[in-house]
């Protein structure tokens, strides 16, 4: 019981990443075609205020990790390895990128931060693509070890959850800009935002198609009895989206479009919940497997269930005082 | 099973990245201290330039504190990525320390560290001194839970072992409060308060060279040079107490970094020499009779446990922790000297005056550091060749990852860093090169900055 909501707490902080940083990432991504100065301004400094507090996530989902199910984390890490290392050298880059590009002195030196910023997100979010693909495909375990080669993980289906996640996390930054931008910016961002829900529903059925064929556990999941009853809705959920999104997007809304986005990865995580559960590294380990034991689970855990709605909380005011279009020469840091 | 060389390569990756990381939290827990110091004698005394000290130096702890947490990322995964038996084998109980630290960064980061930054005109004055000792009280606890589960790994205990050899927590306050634990947070904790004292001693130092009526640079200089005098011989009696514990959980250790092979009463003090681990001697050694045994017994004719009594497996690297135990004490006495000679100064009113004792001051800046760097050099190869001491060998917990991958891995990293740790060195240096001037303001406006964390809202309010 104690696994299941310590598994829990995890899931709900790799979401909160994936949904939180998502967007900051991909507006880092589209740095590579919005080229004026004073545009990447106005797309900084819209996520300046909480792209930071998104990452701290990642750093709870890998201690939560290390902490609570520490067979995982020592599988999951070596096996992806060259993955992992590139996210991370990403990240950094991206996250300095942020603060120097403001304190470069020369137009030189903040262009080679822009680009920092651009490469360093576009690198972060394939790697996290990388590194699902990598864990849904299976990691072989012998000795409670990662017992493959480097390159394992580097197959055509992690290359496309690669690409799929950047897709996925660019429409969610250009969302993010109809939101909180107006004018020009505003409509390229519908216009990327279009081309970009397209690509990102192809990629959901090409995973989707694909994910059943890696194992027949999978496909037992998804097609057997009493598997279907849970998963049918997904893909309907998923299309209904798709007709809300297209919706607002025509008529102009502002927030619509970035609510859409957020359900599909939603739907997407809840897909991958219900193809792994109860298992944490597939084939082989489940959670009670790979768990830290009772007295470890509890003792940390007194002090998330008292830290975590803080957090929380925090974040939800930080959004809130934020919130309002970002106009150009603007700053709130 | 990965061979020596890769075990080697990833614990050079690993002192790598760590040696980059310590160096940013030492300095935001000193300096997180010396604001809140700073702020408690302005409340105090309502001297502006107090405040104009805190606004000088709150504008350095945002940009330290950014890069601490950029590469603190990195250190959350490398336990994982390098270490994937040592965190299964001990992740359970070095796993919710390490949990414990994050979530109190979090919390300080949430809570605290906004209103320091950004929310002194929002917040009356006594919330914002508040919010200020939080922050400092907060990487103290920061510290406490790293070091916890460091000093662990040094001296274990509260833990039972699973028949494949995983570690157990049985008592989490014998786990936490194991031997080596209180002496290792007193003597961190006063490394980086020495190692700030002096950063900021050598600040004002430089602005008094071109303007020694400053006040500001007065001030600083002045509080550094008391910290000095004081901290500075405390932290020698603390660092003696920490060699009389680790003498007795770890004897090795204090052999190799003593560089004493046999074990004869008497023990004499090698002041200098160089150990040779193939032919198990010190070579050019020029020793003092009888004061090892004085210093690590307390005894005329006390007996240290040479390194013979180890067998040679068990034995870890005397060459490279004898030395850097003399550089971290060289530094040490140094630094009390240098308290010494500007309290000596003090007494004869001309603390400003001496042009040598501002260029002593100057050339020591980063002596805190480097002193810092030694210590955690002696005490981390000094427990090799183990990850728990005496129980996981550091051979038995490497991931399974070979040569090539770390050896890439760990020249991306150094690249990485040197670029962006660079640069921040060199906006840090900018920072502090610019005089301190009366009525400084805090953080620029109008910059992100990593540190806002995720209580940016003190931010906005009165933005443009």
């Amino acid at each position: 019981m104690l696994a299941v909501v310590w598994a829990g707490l995890i899931a709900f902080a790799v979401l909160a990443y994936v949904l939180l940083d998502g967007f900051d990432l991909g507006v880092g991504v589209l740095f590579a075609i919005e080229r004026r100065d004073e545009d990447r301004d106005i797309m900084l400094n819209s996520i300046a205020p909480v792209w930071d507090g998104n990452e701290t996530w990642l750093v709870f989902g890998g201690g939560g990790l290390f902490a609570v199910f520490p067979l995982a984390y020592a599988v999951i890490l070596p096996a992806l390895y060259p993955a992992i290392i590139a996210m991370l050298l990403a990240l950094v880059f991206r996250g300095v990128g942020f603060e120097f590009r403001f304190r470069a002195v020369s137009p030189r030196g903040r262009m080679w931060w822009d680009r920092a910023i651009c490469a360093g997100s576009t690198l972060a979010a394939f790697c996290q693509g990388l590194v699902l693909g990598g864990l849904l495909q299976g990691i072989r375990v012998q000795d409670r070890a990662y017992a493959g080669g480097w390159w394992d993980w580097l197959t055509g289906f992690t290359v496309l959850c690669g690409v799929a996640v950047v897709v996925g996390y660019t429409l969610q930054g250009a969302c993010w800009l109809i939101w909180r931008c107006d004018g020009r910016l505003q409509q390229r961002a519908r216009r990327y935002a279009r081309a970009l829900a397209v690509a990102m529903l192809g990629f959901i059925v090409a995973v989707s198609v694909w994910t059943p064929l890696l194992n027949s556990t999978f496909s037992e999941r998804w097609f057997g009895w009493p598997g279907i009853a849970l998963t049918s809705p997904v893909p309907i959920l998923v299309a209904l989206v798709a007709l809300l999104f297209w919706r607002g997007l025509s008529r102009r809304h502002d927030l619509t479009p970035l609510l859409c986005a957020q359900a599909w990865f939603v739907l997407c995580y809840a897909g991958l919940g219900i193809s792994l559960w109860p298992r944490i590294v597939p084939p082989d380990i489940t959670i009670w497997d790979a768990a830290a034991p009772p007295s470890s689970q509890r003792f940390l855990l007194v002090g998330a269930v008292v830290l975590v709605p803080i957090i929380l909380a925090y974040t939800g005011y930080a959004y809130w005082v934020f919130r309002g279009k970002v106009q150009p020469g603007m700053h709130y840091h | 099973m990965p061979g020596s060389d890769a075990v080697l390569m990833a614990r050079a990756q690993f002192a790598f990245t760590i040696g980059f990381h310590i160096v940013l939290p030492a300095f935001t827990i000193g300096l997180a201290s010396y604001l809140a110091v700073l702020e408690a004698m302005s409340l105090a005394t309502g001297r502006q330039v107090y405040r104009d000290v805190f606004h000088y130096w709150l504008r350095v702890f945002a940009v330290v504190f950014g890069m601490g947490v950029v590469s603190g990322v990195v250190m959350a995964y490398e336990f994982g990525t390098n270490w994937a038996r040592f965190a299964d084998k001990a992740g359970p109980i070095v796993g919710p320390l390490m949990g414990y630290e994050v979530m109190t960064a979090f919390f300080l980061e949430a809570g605290f560290l906004g209103i320091l930054l950004f929310g002194r005109q929002r917040v009356g004055r006594g919330v914002y001194f508040a919010a200020t000792l939080l922050v400092a009280i907060g990487t103290l606890i920061s510290a406490f839970w790293i070091l916890a589960a460091n000093s662990w790994m040094q001296t274990p205990q509260g833990y039972t072992m699973t028949p494949d050899g995983r570690f157990m927590p049985a008592d989490w306050w014998q786990i936490i409060f194991n031997p080596s634990f209180p002496y290792r947070l007193v003597h961190m904790v006063i490394a980086s308060y020495l190692s700030v004292a002096f950063v900021v001693g050598a600040v004002g130092a430089y602005h008094l060279r071109h303007d020694a009526q400053n006040q500001a640079a007065r001030l600083m200089f002045s509080m550094a040079m008391w910290m000095a005098v004081v901290v500075a011989p405390i932290q020698i009696l603390a660092g003696d107490q920490h060699g009389l514990n680790t003498r007795q959980y770890q004897p090795a250790k204090v052999a190799a970094l003593e560089g004493d092979w046999e074990t004869e009463p008497g023990t004499p003090l090698i002041l200098f020499g160089m150990p040779n681990m193939a032919e198990e001697r010190t070579n050019w050694a020029i020793a003092v009779p009888h004061l090892g045994a004085l210093v690590l017994t307390h005894s005329w004719n006390g007996a240290v446990e040479g390194l013979k009594s180890f067998p040679p497996q068990d034995r870890p690297n005397s060459p490279v922790i004898f030395w850097a135990f003399r550089i971290m004490v060289g530094l040490g006495l140094l630094m009390a000297a240098i308290g010494v000679w500007a309290a000596w100064l003090r007494a004869r009113g001309v603390l400003y005056q001496s042009r040598w004792l501002r260029y002593a001051v100057l050339a020591m800046a980063p002596s805190g550091f480097i002193a810092l760097l030694s210590g955690w050099t002696v005490t981390e190869v000094g427990r090799q060749p183990f990850t728990v001491y005496g129980l996981l060998r550091t051979s038995d917990s490497a991931s399974p990852i070979g040569v090539p991958g770390v050896e890439a891995s760990l020249a991306a990293l150094i690249v990485v860093y040197a670029i962006v740790f660079g640069t921040g060195l060199i906006f840090v240096l900018r920072l502090m090169r610019r005089p301190p001037t009366v009525g400084e303001s805090g953080p620029q406006a109008g910059v992100p900055m990593r540190s806002a964390g995720i209580t940016p809202a003190a931010a906005l309010r009165d933005a443009p």
